[in-house]
């Protein structure tokens, strides 16, 4: 009894397909779309997550003024940080990994009739560290080279490809403006920030050798500190402005002239910003898929009630009421699985493109999957039930009159 | 069901009152019935619009159940039957032509003979084998492949007997089965049936407004205001 129902259902789909394709339809985009939302919008999530791990999450730097680094202006009224500051936060503060005091400038590098605009990097090997950034190629900077400030480059991968391309940069000679610059090695890639900045354009040399040969003075812009492994970053950034309030002689109850920033509140800027993203998203994709839900009923609606004749047909000659709901629950669930196949087909393959397009990681939420179909095929089995049964129940005189 | 005895009538109707709606609404659409139909008759039921002969039908078909009064189908009391038993007694014993025809859309002429066998959980194998039989029986041979869109209503009406005739039926129920019909494509019709009544002794009941379809009756019934009218006594209808 229950082969000839499914073969009654399986009949009645196949001799209506349009109407049955446009019931699928609906299910496959309302499914496709939430699929595709989310999946992009968890993408963008592990995208921000893997952005700010890689800046390195227990990193913290101390900048001269407050806040983010305005243009110019609160630079000029706060001092400049020197080497001694490096080394008493290093000599003084508790469960650091390593201190890497920095200065930087704009600056041109030169290689044969290759130029490129870039950022000059002054720093010591404690800065590979802070930000886990290996050398791909060639060396580090040895202790000579930091102390009598030679002139040695460690190149970001940006830089290292627009100047020489194919050709081998190990041992060539740069120019940074007036300066000749051996290529002692190239850091590994470590792509855009959340922010969108490109790390890896980047040249680095000794401190001493840009403070001496570039900028002509002393000065540190910014110190970078990783804390140890379990050593929370607040506690440090709290014991470093202490300590840096009493070497730059700040008054209590005055403002610090300087900013500690520890990537926690990085962290939370950028969490906060992709939550709302995939929120905004969720709630596209759950119009979408109300909107499919919608298609579903409508279609379903309309087809019972083109098909009541049918079913007055069906009664008169002999069908009972629950093969005929057998029937409609049969080709409503056949439809809605379809339906809900290709979506989620549909939506993989689209989410897929979409992170590709958008150079996101793809990432797949069995969750999202089973709601969205869950939700279709409920909407298809529901809709296509219930008008069939009230159709079913009715009257065989009635349903074949029915014009 | 197998109690068909000599002196037992296929089809009898006693006192049968159909009434629609309660009270001053009330509709009384019939005012009891009696009649006995036997196996093997074709019968032509006639009268005006709204005399009862619809309903008359619906109750005869198995489709309603009377008000008052009993049908016995085969010596089964029709009215104390469940809607299933209703369905299961149509599906087995009963065949409808309507006049509108009453096929499934984009279904083969094939499909729809054998959708009544479906219901009875015929094999695939021998619901090809009756369905095809019954096309020909009808006069489709090789049709079956064609929907009803791509036939004329003659065509389309026949496929109508073959779905009807293709369980082998005791009783075959005609609504006015050529009241869509012209005059050619009606006497092939009722040329049709004739030939299922007296070569497969399928009993007809059939309604007609045309006094020249009811001529092929054996006999026909006058229906007026929800009676059986007495003036045109039931008698021998084709010379």
């Amino acid at each position: 009894m229950i082969w000839e129902t499914i073969l009654l259902a399986f009949r009645s789909i196949r001799r209506n397909v349009l109407r049955s394709s446009l019931t699928i339809l609906g299910i496959v985009i309302g499914v496709a779309a939430v699929i595709t939302m989310v999946t992009l919008g968890d993408g963008a999530t592990a995208q921000v997550t893997a952005d700010i791990s890689s800046l390195g999450s227990n990193m913290l730097h101390v900048r001269p003024g407050q806040g983010f680094r305005g243009p110019g202006g609160t630079r000029s009224t706060a001092d400049m940080f020197e080497v001694g500051d490096a080394e008493a936060i290093s000599r003084e503060i508790f469960g650091l990994e390593a201190v890497a005091p920095a200065a930087s400038r704009s600056q041109q590098a030169i290689y044969g009739n290759k130029n490129w605009s870039t950022s000059i990097m002054g720093t010591t090997n404690a800065y590979f560290q802070v930000r886990d950034w290996n050398v791909e190629s060639g060396r580090q900077f040895t202790g000579g080279e930091l102390h009598s400030g030679k002139t040695v480059c460690i190149l970001g991968s940006t830089v290292c490809d627009e100047l020489f391309g194919d050709q081998a940069p190990l041992g060539a000679t740069i120019r940074l403006q007036r300066l000749s610059c051996q290529v002692i090695g190239v850091l590994e890639s470590k792509g855009q920030t959340g922010f969108g900045r490109d790390q890896d354009d980047i040249v680095m040399i000794p401190l001493r050798t840009l403070q001496r040969r570039i900028a002509g003075n002393n000065d540190v812009d910014a110190i970078y500190l990783s804390a140890q492994e379990g050593i929370s970053t607040t506690a440090v950034k709290k014991d470093i402005e202490r300590l840096m309030r009493e070497r730059r002689r700040i008054a209590p109850g005055e403002d610090d002239d300087f900013h500690v920033r520890d990537m926690q509140e990085i962290v939370s800027t950028l969490t906060s910003t992709t939550r709302v993203l995939t929120a905004l998203l969720g709630a596209v994709a759950a119009v979408s898929l109300l909107v499919g839900g919608i298609g579903i009923m409508n279609i379903m609606l309309v087809s019972v009630t083109e098909r009541t004749r049918e079913i007055g047909t069906r009664l008169a000659i002999g069908a009972l009421e629950r093969e005929v709901l057998m029937q409609f629950l049969i080709e409503a669930v056949v439809l809605s699985s379809f339906g809900g196949l290709f979506g989620i087909i549909l939506g993989l393959l689209a989410a897929a493109a979409g992170a590709h397009a958008l150079g996101m990681p793809f990432v797949l939420n069995p969750g999202i999957v089973v709601i969205a179909v869950a939700f279709s095929a409920a909407v298809g089995v529901i809709f296509g039930y219930f008008p069939a049964r009230k159709a079913a129940r009715l009257d065989p005189i009635e349903a074949l009159r029915h014009e | 069901m197998n109690t068909v005895s000599g002196n037992q009538h296929l089809i009898e109707l006693a006192g049968i009152t159909k009434v629609y709606g309660m009270g001053s609404y009330a509709m009384h659409a019939l005012r009891g019935i009696d009649l006995r139909i036997d196996k093997g008759e074709f019968v032509a039921v006639m009268g005006p619009s709204g005399s009862g002969k619809s309903t008359c039908m619906n109750i005869l078909g198995c489709l309603d159940i009377p008000t008052s009064g009993t049908y016995l189908f085969n010596g089964i009391e029709v009215g104390a039957l469940s809607r299933n038993q209703r369905a299961l007694l149509r599906r087995n014993y009963l065949g409808f032509v309507f006049q509108g025809y009453n096929l499934l859309n984009r279904t083969t002429a094939l499909e729809n003979v054998e959708l009544p066998l479906i219901y009875r959980g015929a094999s695939a194998h021998e619901r090809h084998r009756r369905g095809r039989e019954a096309l020909e029986a009808v006069g489709l041979t090789g049709w079956g492949s064609h929907t009803p869109s791509e036939l004329s209503g003659g065509q389309q009406q026949r496929i109508a007997i073959a779905r009807a005739v293709v369980i082998e039926p005791e009783v075959l129920m005609a609504d006015e089965p050529t009241g869509n019909l012209d005059s050619t494509c009606s006497r092939e019709i009722m040329e049709l049936l004739c030939a299922f009544n007296q070569e497969r002794r399928i009993t007809i009941v059939m309604v007609t407004h045309a006094p020249e379809m009811a001529r092929y009756a054996r006999r026909t019934i006058q229906f007026l205001d929800g009676l059986i009218n007495p003036e045109e006594p039931s008698g021998e209808g084709r010379s």
